[in-house]
């Protein structure tokens, strides 16, 4: 049991230090992809056993809960190692094309792995201190990751992710310490009774603040996400891509497991919060794209303003808004993903990312400019992609709370999302090149055309899959969402049923 | 740095940290001490090398590129924990093989393994670091 | 001796916000520094002070309660400790790298990614 869970955290690293070893040699690149595929293999039996059998845990070198590392897989966990895997190894082949082999000496297969091994590793970890710990993995494996390319623009967007993302790491462990010091255990699931049954409530809800300002600078929420758009344009592309997909969606994941599982006391206040917060995310977000003319920085505010509609569902708490939230979760990583993948070939085709200096993309790259469509329309929430069903869940849930002004908000920020796209698709794709280029698919050299093309339209055919039969996967998010808040199999999966 | 007491001092005191480090890593296994406080110590004594005599001095002494060193040890952390799969015991559980009095474990090759990453890491730090003042 | 490590830890982490409030780049670093040893000491407090015996069982297995720390805070401080420094040697080389590129270490004006001008 324990090594299904053990597995998709192992292969990654394992696969790094592979990549490390055969870093001077193409054999590197091919490492890492084909270790990607070994990890959405796991995946996919992990997410099976999870649908056959409910939640499932296991610990670490046979330590029993709550005293060892306990690892855990859910719905929401097995899905989310599950799209990890799929963008981990849909990145790993795009980055063929782009990362050359300066960086690939540098280490880019290795850190690029043991990222995808940090956030796997956060999913799937039921201690509050091991999700530091793996924050931390991933964290590092970012820094790396960000400066690789080591030119001026990378350092001055490094300076300001590392900075405020170490600020974030202190608070963690501060909250973690004090509530450890308050409860005497980390395991999540002991958390649960030990938080609930504490005699100092107010102390619980305070160490829930700190732990939200902490997810929440994670996340890039409302007034912590400045270091989302000073950094994420700066990168190679493919690192963005997996930044975009995966890094802010760890701080929504934790978000929403210890906002569920474990900070349950005070509902009216920490999720009061939680909802004003997440409407301003989402104004802020989209009304800061509205403002760029960079693709990259356009789709990095965008990051934000979604990840309001994620808070969103949360911070409404009912069984609907839950589940919308997990769905959203699903959907966005997929989309956000590829958008900066094409944000990366359309770079590579005009020699720009200024939406300014480039254009004539749909006369001359038609692939591309369909390939864009579906992902950016998905975003802005057209029927009948997968973000539509998103964005429906969460505005039915807040109607039938009777919260107007919320439902207004998120469809308001639906409408600007619309703006933003129409002005890449307007200026990057309808009018001429402003200096007359043509550029074209077949420009690329083969392997880099199939490196490139071939993961945007996977991602591509997921979406539509997704929302042309949303069933599926709406049943999925229920159960996933259902599970989150009622965790009493959570806790029977990982304590024992003698402690139920 | 030109102090000749430094060194001069730098070559045994090199020495005396690698022993000391490897007498801690294999004392950590029942007592305070293991993989971990080893390789700063162990490590501590190349950066002091690096001191006194330079940085590519000590990469000399060092003999391999401390990077592969780290990740070499972070192999061995894993080949460790994945042994405990031929028993089909849950990840990471020790296994033991008892001769006589000598008891040698996967907890061992585990800390070993540790005892390296942190070795080639501190190391790769410290250098980089050195290099660029 | 709980309420003066506690003590210490708040000026620790009062010291660190004033660091960390200085435009350069390597007060706020030295900020950061402090502000997760100011953490660090205070899950030490966590885990209760005592000069008492180590926390280790007795030869027939029985345990020493009231004279024990706790064992577990320490080894989360080490670890803690330990993820601080790669950080901390990260940033410090980040730092060196930042102001060899731009010749100054004010975070105000590191503006190649975001340029102030707006374009018309």
């Amino acid at each position: 049991m324990s090594w299904v869970l053990a597995l998709p955290i192992m292969i990654p690293f394992v696969t790094a230090v592979l990549a490390f070893l055969l870093r001077r040699s193409r054999m590197g690149d091919l490492a890492s992809v084909g270790g990607s595929a070994a990890s959405l293999v796991v995946a996919v039996v992990l997410i099976a056993e999870v649908l056959d059998q409910g939640v499932i845990a296991g610990q670490i070198g046979g330590w029993q809960a709550p005293f060892g590392i306990t690892l855990v897989a859910d719905h929401l966990s097995a899905a989310m190692v599950l799209i990890t895997a799929i963008i981990g190894l849909s990145v790993a082949v795009w980055s063929l094309a782009e990362i050359g082999p300066t960086s690939a000496r540098f280490g880019y297969h290795a850190l690029f792995q043991s990222l995808l091994g940090g956030v796997t590793g956060a999913f799937l970890t039921g201690d509050l201190f091991n999700l530091y710990v793996w924050f931390e993995v991933l964290l590092i494996s970012s820094f790396g990751l960000l400066v690789i390319g080591g030119r001026k623009y990378a350092i001055d967007g490094a300076v300001k992710y590392v900075t405020l993302n170490l600020i974030a790491t202190v608070l963690f462990l501060a909250g973690a310490g004090l509530l450890y010091g308050a409860t005497g255990t980390l395991n999540m699931a002991d958390l649960r009774g030990a938080v609930a049954a504490s005699p100092d409530q107010g102390l619980m809800t305070l160490i829930a603040m700190m732990l939200m300002v902490a997810f929440g600078m994670k996340a890039a929420v409302f007034p912590l996400f400045f270091w989302l758009p000073a950094s994420y344009h700066t990168p190679h592309y493919a690192v963005s891509a997996v930044f975009a997909g995966l890094l802010t969606k760890v701080g929504v994941y934790a978000l929403l497991r210890v906002f569920t599982l474990i900070f349950v006391g005070d509902v009216g206040y920490t999720h009061e919060i939680l909802l004003w917060v997440s409407l301003l995310t989402m104004l802020t977000g989209v009304l800061g794209a509205a403002a760029q003319s960079d693709f990259r920085k356009i789709l990095s505010f965008h990051i934000i303003s979604q990840i309001g509609y994620m808070v969103l569902g949360l911070a409404l708490m009912t069984p609907l808004a839950v589940m919308g939230a997990v769905f959203y979760l699903l959907h966005h990583i997929i989309v956000k993903t590829n958008l900066f993948l094409i944000a990366g070939v359309s770079q590579r085709l005009t020699g720009s990312s200024d939406l300014y200096a480039i254009g004539g993309l749909y006369r001359t790259a038609p692939l591309l400019a369909a390939l864009f469509i579906i992902p950016a329309f998905s975003l802005a929430g057209f029927p009948p992609l997968s973000g539509f069903w998103a964005k429906f869940v969460i505005v039915r849930a807040s109607l039938d709370l009777g919260e107007w002004l919320v439902a207004g908000v998120a469809l308001l920020v639906g409408l600007l999302t619309i703006f933003s796209m129409t002005k890449i698709w307007a200026e990057a794709f309808w009018k001429a090149h402003p200096e007359g280029r043509q550029p074209a698919l077949a420009d690329l050299p083969r392997s880099a055309r199939w490196q490139m093309m071939v993961p945007i339209i996977a991602l591509a055919v997921m979406t539509v899959v997704i929302g042309a039969f949303p069933s599926a996967f709406l049943e999925f998010a229920t159960k996933g969402a259902e599970q989150l808040l009622d965790p009493a199999a959570y806790v029977a999966a990982v304590l024992g049923e003698a402690r139920r | 740095m030109n102090s000749l007491i430094l060194s001069v001092g730098a070559r045994f005191l090199t020495a005396l940290f690698l022993l000391f480090s490897l007498f801690v890593l294999l004392r950590g296994h029942n007592s305070p001490g293991g993989g971990f406080i080893g390789g700063l110590i162990g490590a501590a004594g190349f950066v002091l090398y690096s001191f006194a005599a330079g940085v590519d001095a000590a990469r000399r002494a060092v003999r391999v590129d401390p990077r592969a060193i780290g990740v070499w040890g972070m192999a061995l952390a894993i080949i460790a924990g994945l042994a405990s799969a031929l028993a089909s015991l849950d990840p990471f559980t020790g296994l033991w093989l008892i001769l006589a009095d000598l008891a040698l474990s996967t907890v061992l090759v585990f800390d070993i393994g540790v005892y390296l990453a942190v070795f080639g890491a501190i190391l790769t730090l410290v250098f980089a670091l050195e290099e660029t003042l | 001796m709980e309420t003066l490590v506690a003590c210490l830890s708040g000026f620790l982490v009062a010291t660190s916000i004033w660091l960390m409030l200085s435009g350069n780049l390597m007060r706020f670093l030295f900020g950061l520094l402090l502000l997760s040893n100011g953490v660090n000491l205070a899950i030490l407090a966590a885990g209760r002070l005592t000069p008492g015996a180590p926390p280790l069982l007795g030869v027939k297995g029985e345990l020493p309660a009231d004279t024990m720390a706790n064992a577990l805070p320490q080894a989360l401080l080490l670890t803690a400790i330990v993820i601080g420094f790669g950080l901390f040697a990260f940033a410090l080389a980040l730092t060196i790298q930042a102001y060899r590129t731009f010749g100054h270490l004010e975070v105000d004006r590191m503006r190649i990614a975001e340029p102030a001008e707006e374009r018309e």
